[in-house]
């Protein structure tokens, strides 16, 4: 039998060139990380203004656009220095090309990025006069115009949805990577942005009522929910095409980033997920700061697996 | 007009008088590749036989690099070529994760993405691309795809029903065309990379993006510190100084 004496599906490279290895590497990851947490942090206003008063998050007003302001200037940090040729960045500004999710994502976050900025100079200036001198133009401005914080603030969070998701039209438009090619991308960013913005405010929850920092905990417990779920259905429907069966390989048991995987998922959504549960019945500050930290550490891990994985594939 | 390629892998010897000819016209640096073949055994001994497969840009019609370009480095020429403008290309390597055949590279020396441009400056002085000319058995052939009378037509019509493209699933529409592929040597995924069954060892992955020794600072500083010049020798010096990066995922 032919089949049996001739491997016919047998082929082997025998000479090739190096081929490429992990172009966009953990300076991406932070990138979206820090992306996550500057619109989360701005959905989680919007939701805990609209469910209680103003009063039960007294330093939400600073201190919201304060986290946004330095996880968004993060995020383009890395993102610069990621750039072969950072003095070019400007090009996007000045030769810009629309079909590119690229382009357009840096826009909507320059634009995101200058009202965050307002508003952190209305917040600072009001709640702190003095700072960071006696003077100061900015924080000054904002004083005088404190009222442009509830008009830009539904912009605002318009805004975070195109800021939070584009990136996985990134993703989409990267067609050698089979992997990101999936609808579903854009609700896990969706539900990365949910996750890091309340467990970003959980660190600044303490003299919140208690009520306040239940709605913390029960964000972070049905986002850390969600996004594991997706990530499980991704991670068992690996058959939907041949490329995205060979990256998950990565993944699955005694894969290269298995372990990787694996720790980022314990740590940073099954674990969260049940302190934050628990959380709703006990109010417990410790347990659920601890909850938010793993869930940070966790989510860059697991992101930091999906960035990689599909890059390792040969292309070619 | 509508330029196309098309290589004839019954043909094909894997001379690599192409990808040397490729190198030489257009300066390519050390360590990258517009244009290379491969080779993959099939079988298992004796009833064996090796295939060369060169691999260049598609130049696809529906293109995901010049789609994903922010600044329109990647453009379409008026002849259908998918060209680079390196001038203004940031180096954010979207092309790089775009292109599902793996064309695209970082230039180590302008750090900058760069490809195979089915060597636009020759066609535009009514030249053959260097390949063309280099091939001793006429595997590569180049043509108008508009015109019913070019050698790359007739050679199509000829093989009609055998000519095939790379990924065809992925909807890019490639110019670029093969006579006498087959799964094992045109999809990626067929054929395995097996250490110890290599003509030269450590086929590996290349450990870095562009220039390895032009760091997240230096990119900075470039413009106003320059940059250190490299030749062949500081290549090969910095090559064999370096670790191994094996354990990084070659095999």
């Amino acid at each position: 039998m032919v089949e049996s004496t001739i491997h016919a599906t047998q082929a082997v490279v025998t000479l090739d060139v190096p081929i490429q290895g992990i172009v966009w590497g953990s300076i991406i990851t932070v990138n979206m990380w820090a992306k996550s947490i500057g619109t989360g942090v701005v959905f989680l206003a919007a939701f805990l203004w609209f469910r209680h008063n103003k009063e039960d998050m007294p330093n939400l007003k600073w201190a919201m656009p304060i986290i946004a302001f330095i996880a968004l200037n993060v995020f383009l940090f890395f993102t610069l220095i990621d750039l072969h040729q950072p003095y070019r960045m400007i090009h996007i500004f000045t030769h810009p090309h629309w079909t590119s999710s690229i382009t357009v994502g840096a826009w909507l976050a320059s634009i995101f990025l200058v009202l965050v900025s307002i508003l952190m100079f209305i917040g600072v200036g009001e709640k702190f006069p003095g700072v960071p001198f006696k003077g100061c133009l900015l924080t000054k401005f904002g004083r005088k115009n404190s009222f442009l914080y509830e008009k830009i603030f539904p912009f605002l969070v318009f805004l975070a949805i195109p800021v939070t998701t584009y990136t996985a039209i990134i993703m989409a438009q990267s067609a050698a990577r089979e992997l990101w090619q999936a609808p579903t991308e854009v609700m896990q960013m969706m539900w990365a942005a949910l996750m890091a913005g309340s467990a970003a405010l959980i660190f600044i929850s303490g003299s919140w009522s208690k009520e306040a920092r239940k709605d913390l905990a029960l964000i972070l417990a049905i986002s850390t929910f969600f996004s594991f779920a997706m990530y499980m259905s991704e991670y068992f429907f690996s058959f939907k095409s041949s490329e995205a069966e060979a990256v998950l390989e990565f993944v699955h048991v005694g894969g290269s980033y298995s372990i990787q995987f694996w720790i980022g998922l314990t740590l940073g959504f099954i674990i969260p997920f049940f302190i934050a549960v628990g959380n709703m019945k006990s109010d417990n500050q410790t347990l659920l700061k601890f909850a938010a930290l793993f869930a940070l550490i966790g989510l860059f891990l697991v992101k930091d697996v999906w960035l990689k994985i599909p890059q390792l594939l040969p292309l070619s | 007009m509508k330029l196309g390629f098309l290589v004839d892998l019954n043909l094909c010897m894997g001379c690599k008088g192409c990808e040397i000819a490729c190198k030489v016209e257009n300066e390519v640096p050390l360590s990258t590749w517009r244009l290379r073949v491969k080779y993959i055994d099939l079988g298992t001994f004796p009833d064996t036989r090796r295939s060369f497969t060169p691999l260049r840009c598609n130049h696809c019609e529906s293109a995901p690099c010049e789609r994903i370009c922010p600044v329109s480095a990647l453009h379409y020429l008026e002849n259908g070529i998918v060209n680079i403008d390196s001038d203004r290309c940031i180096g954010c390597a979207g092309c790089m994760m775009a292109c599902p055949y793996g064309a695209i590279y970082m230039d180590p020396e302008t750090n900058t993405a760069d490809k195979c441009t089915y060597c636009a400056h020759r066609i535009e002085s009514g030249m053959m691309p260097a390949c063309v000319v280099a091939c001793p058995v006429e595997a590569n052939i180049f043509g108008d795809l508009e015109d019913d009378s070019s050698n790359i037509s007739l050679y199509i019509m000829e093989h009609k029903g055998a000519v095939q493209v790379r990924k065809p699933e992925k909807h890019t529409t490639p110019t670029h065309f093969y006579v006498g592929g087959g799964n094992q040597t045109l999809n990626p995924l067929a054929h395995q990379r097996i250490e110890g069954y290599n003509l030269f060892n450590n086929i590996t992955h290349l450990d870095h993006v562009g220039d390895k020794n032009h760091g997240i600072l230096d990119r900075f500083l470039a413009p106003f510190v320059g940059h250190e010049k490299r030749d062949n020798k500081s290549f090969i010096e910095s090559a064999t100084s370096a670790e191994s990066h094996e354990e990084e995922g070659g095999h």
